[in-house]
């Protein structure tokens, strides 16, 4: 019984270590000089033998015997590494890993002594040693006799080896003191460096110190079962419930000293509750700290050389969650290495450095946490994305070529898509990105791809911090509280009861709402739950109508609900065997009086309202680019229209617009080179369209914006762009219309974004920032360079 | 030396069973039950237990037996099953008897339905006869019962 405790920890322990293991060999292989790193190798290696041999694993003993044998004559400067080395040290670890395995299925070491690898590592060790000086000497790095020097130097546990890292002493001072200890001088390293006068007493003293430190370290971590910190959670979110009622009574009785009592208390549940939520989050470091390896494996696989980068390594996510994007990050790292980089040859020619990069990043943004895999690749393709989508079907050919690059890019998530030309063993079998989605989607994250030709491509992950705390809208229905997920909420809609009948249509008795001006299709919850038939068909005459629009995937519907409480954070907890058949819930949760609040699956929701049905669910996964494309294009806008100069017809989408203002001509000032006009208090810059339009460069000082007499009134258009707010002064204010400008122009002239027709004219679409600049103004405010908004 | 075991015993229209005593985690009063829409009848609901959330099974449904009159409160016996804790509804609760090994007997072949693959069998008291429960049976929730709905 001991012994299989000793073995399990022995088991646990050397899979991390093996797991750092693959990280330091990469980073050795980069970097042959760095010795901490190989001291930490080293030291790894030699423990899981020191280990194996004491437990009587003799085969595993003997692999990292091998193993250790080649790392020494490295770490002593004997041998220079190599790719070669660094892929047999790399195999080793696999072999290790390998048993390991087969010790915890049968607790034996494996039938395999891996006899080749055992050949080759010692075939490497001879090899090495004679080709390795001549190698040093041609690439220049650090002539034989700083490697003598190097090969006298303790590690940095020792006390020389933390005076030399601090620069008290030289290594060559070291060196001659170290030899007088080999000759038989007795004092110890920091006494002879004392006696020499290389140093001071108090720097030995205070090196001491720094190796105190240094091997206490460890000490700090112990191993918790992830279920007790589950149970610790249960309990802490319970006295959190007990700390409310608590604070209640304290209240009604006015005792001060329960008061106080109870508000202390208050302030060491809340920080116990948020320290207990600490224990389950992991810095996202530790399952990037694969990739290196990965990337290194699939880059020589494919004859390609990466670089890998890690930004953000400690952002700190959910166990649960770390877990659940294991897979999809590791499938994504593949591709970036095996599609997105070039081969060196070709990266020489685009003129980047023949080293690809991919950059790893990770921080926390609103809540969640964006994860980034950057490489500065080939980009994707548009053109074959789009034709590869029209040829399987996915999209129609004249809608495809509407698309915009962001949402043919993200066609590359379409089950059953894959341009890659060749298949290769890692990846381009058609199967992943989808999966990748999916796998993101099931924890309520997001992915989103970006890629410029030549460039390089960045896919976004965002997911939330944790899977057991997620927001939620509480709503009621037939009396129940139920909680909705936020991650698949759109927007609140109330339709107020006086016109609530009028607003809901049916079709062929179905319910529908004009959701700006698209049917959505709506679910009553109380009759899809069976909760109460006689409130549900009741409500949609007298009372008002709340309706909780929801995406489920692709589709959107809306969710008629008797009562809209609040948003809560609530604590997920997941529901027994038993209840795990009725597809709607995913989840319970404990209110904030004690009572238990479901949670609703939308995905369920939707799936038995038949907003989705299971049948034609792939089909409509596969149209769904489509159909939201179009409807994209479709989408209605609304338009301020106005006349411009020479009577000409212009537009402004309404959401540019602040305010419609009429000024009397009188109230238009001068101000330096600028017109202006006083408006709330504030001093507003105006700019007459018609000459803005026809400006001529060089030509600095506008004429008045109203030349007509001071009595009129001017139609000014007061509008914010980047920052700043301005007026534009335009001939007459025409009508606001809802149209789709599908029909469009490219500009004509600058200041316009492109011809459209709205409300049956060819109108011009007027482009504010490029008016902007193209004023005098941009340069009296000083602003940074305008970009061209979309 | 005859082996015993020590049961809690309860009642449910009128009969008497038992459950062994170490599957027993706990008995409460009757709490608030939130339902649980489009659950097989036999689930009453999801009750609250210090921040656990246990699923309360309804046994006069399990059984077949007839509906609990609407002024009688539940009891909640709590026993620990395979899939973590399950609250079983009971009428009222008993005392925990110990019981002999030889006073059990398989359940009579003229037993049929569901109850047969519910009751282990009876233990003879004295005076009268207490089913002996299959606790995890009892706690099983089978995909033909997923199709009842709550409102008939």
């Amino acid at each position: 019984m001991a012994e299989n405790d000793i073995v399990s920890d022995f088991l646990v322990e050397s899979y991390e270590n093996l797991d750092r293991l693959d990280r330091e060999l990469v980073e050795l292989e980069k970097n042959h000089g760095d010795r901490d790193a190989l001291a930490g190798v080293f030291r790894t290696i030699h423990t899981i033998k020191g280990t194996c041999g004491f437990l009587g694993f003799t085969k595993l003993e003997k692999v990292a015997h091998a193993g250790e044998n080649l790392l020494a004559l490295l770490r002593d400067g004997k041998l220079v590494g190599n790719p070669g080395i660094t892929t047999a040290l790399l195999k080793m670890v696999d072999a290790i890993r390998q048993t390991l395995a087969e010790i915890q299925a049968s607790g034996q070491d494996g039938a395999s002594d891996y006899p080749e690898l055992l050949e080759h590592l010692k075939r490497l060790q001879t090899a090495g040693s004679s080709t390795s000086v001549p190698t040093v000497k041609a690439d220049g790095s650090p002539a034989p006799v700083a490697d003598e020097i190097i090969q006298h130097l303790p590690a940095p546990e020792k006390i020389g080896g933390v005076l030399v890292e601090h620069g008290i002493v030289s290594p060559k001072e070291l060196a001659e003191a170290l030899e007088k200890q080999e000759r038989g001088d007795d004092r110890k390293v920091g006494d002879i460096l004392v006696a020499e006068g290389h140093v001071k007493a108090e720097d030995v003293t205070l090196a001491q110190t720094v190796i105190e430190a240094r091997s206490s370290v460890p000490a700090g971590t112990i191993r918790v079962g992830v279920n007790l910190l589950d149970n610790l959670m249960t309990l802490v979110g319970e006295l959190v419930l007990a700390r409310n009622q608590l604070l209640q009574f304290a209240n009604t009785l006015e005792d001060v000293n329960l008061q106080s009592v109870s508000q202390r208390m208050n302030l060491i549940a809340t920080e116990l509750q948020e320290e207990v939520m600490k224990t389950r989050m992991q810095p996202i470091g530790n399952i990037w700290n694969q990739f290196p390896r990965t990337v290194r494996d699939v880059a020589l696989g494919c004859n390609k050389e990466v670089r890998i980068e890690m930004e953000g390594k400690e952002t700190e996510l959910d166990k649960t969650i770390i877990e659940a994007i294991k897979d999809p990050l590791t499938h994504l790292v593949r591709n970036s290495v095996d599609h997105g980089i070039e081969l060196p040859a070709d990266r020489v020619k685009a003129g980047k450095d023949r080293v690809g990069r991919l950059i790893l990043r990770a921080f926390h943004e609103g809540g969640q946490v964006n994860i980034e895999i950057v490489d500065d690749g080939a980009g994707l393709n548009r053109d074959r994305i789009r034709q590869k989508a029209v040829e399987r079907g996915l999209v129609a050919a004249d809608h495809a070529a509407r698309l915009s690059d962001r949402e043919i890019f993200n066609m590359i998530f379409l089950p059953g898509f894959s341009t890659a030309a060749k298949v290769t063993n890692v990846s381009g079998r058609g199967v992943g990105m989808d999966v990748v989605k999916t796998n993101v989607e099931k924890i309520g994250g997001t992915v989103d791809v970006h890629s410029k030709p030549g460039e390089g491509t960045t896919v976004r992950i965002k997911i939330p911090l944790t899977l057991a705390i997620i927001p939620a809208l509480v709503v009621t229905s037939g009396r129940e509280r139920f909680a909705i997920p936020q991650v698949n909420l759109t927007e609140l809609v109330r339709v107020e009861s006086n016109n609530a009948s009028r607003r809901i249509e049916l079709v062929h008795g179905a319910p529908v709402y004009r959701l700006r001006g698209r049917l959505l299709p709506l679910v009553y919850l109380g009759k899809e739950l069976q909760l109460d038939k006689r409130e549900a068909s009741g409500s949609s005459e007298e009372q008002a109508v709340n309706i909780v629009v929801l995406q489920a995937g692709e589709r959107q519907f809306g969710l008629v609900v008797d009562e809209v409480n609040d948003t809560q954070e609530i604590v997920v907890k997941p529901l027994r065997k038993q209840l795990k058949g009725i597809k709607t819930f995913a989840g319970a949760s404990i209110m904030g009086d004690g009572k238990i609040a479901l949670i609703l699956d939308v995905m369920g929701v939707a799936q038995r309202s038949g907003v989705i049905s299971e049948a034609r669910d792939r089909a409509l996964a596969e149209k769904a680019a489509e159909i939201a494309a179009v409807e994209k294009a479709r989408e209605m806008q609304t338009f301020l229209l106005f006349a411009g100069p020479d009577d000409a017809c212009m537009a402004l989408p309404i959401e540019t617009l602040d305010r419609l203002e009429e000024l009397p001509a009188s109230q238009v000032e001068q101000s330096g080179s600028q017109w202006v006009a006083q408006y709330r208090g504030r001093i507003l810059p105006l700019i007459h369209l018609g000459h803005a339009l026809n400006e001529r460069r060089g030509r600095r000082r506008h004429p008045k914006p109203a030349t007509e007499a001071a009595d009129k009134q001017i139609q000014v258009l007061v509008c914010h762009s980047e920052g700043q707010t301005v007026g534009i002064v335009v001939e007459r204010i025409l009508d606001i219309v809802e149209d789709t400008a599908d029909v469009q122009y490219p500009a004509t002239r600058a200041g316009v974004r492109y011809s459209a027709v709205i409300n049956g004219r060819v109108t011009e679409l007027i482009d504010i920032p490029a008016i902007l600049r193209s004023s005098c103004l941009q340069q009296a405010l000083q602003t940074a360079p305008a970009e061209v908004v979309h | 030396m005859p082996q015993t075991s020590q049961f809690c015993t309860f009642y449910l229209d009128s009969l008497l069973f038992g459950i062994e005593l170490r599957r027993v985690q706990e008995v409460l009063r009757y709490i608030g039950m939130t339902p649980v829409p489009l659950a097989p009848g036999v689930v009453s609901g999801l009750i609250n237990l210090r921040g656990q959330i246990v699923t309360a099974v309804d046994l006069r449904r399990r059984l077949d037996l007839q509906p609990r009159p609407a002024n009688v409160e539940p009891m909640n016996v709590v026993v620990r099953s395979e899939d973590g804790s399950v609250s079983l509804l009971v009428d009222e609760i008993g005392d925990v008897v110990e019981v002999e090994e030889e006073s059990f007997e398989p359940p009579p072949e003229t037993l049929h339905g569901t109850v047969r693959t519910v009751i282990l069998g009876v233990h003879k008291l004295q005076d009268r006869l207490m089913h002996a429960l299959d606790t995890e049976r009892a706690c099983q929730i089978t995909e033909e019962m997923e199709a009842v709905g709550p409102t008939q």
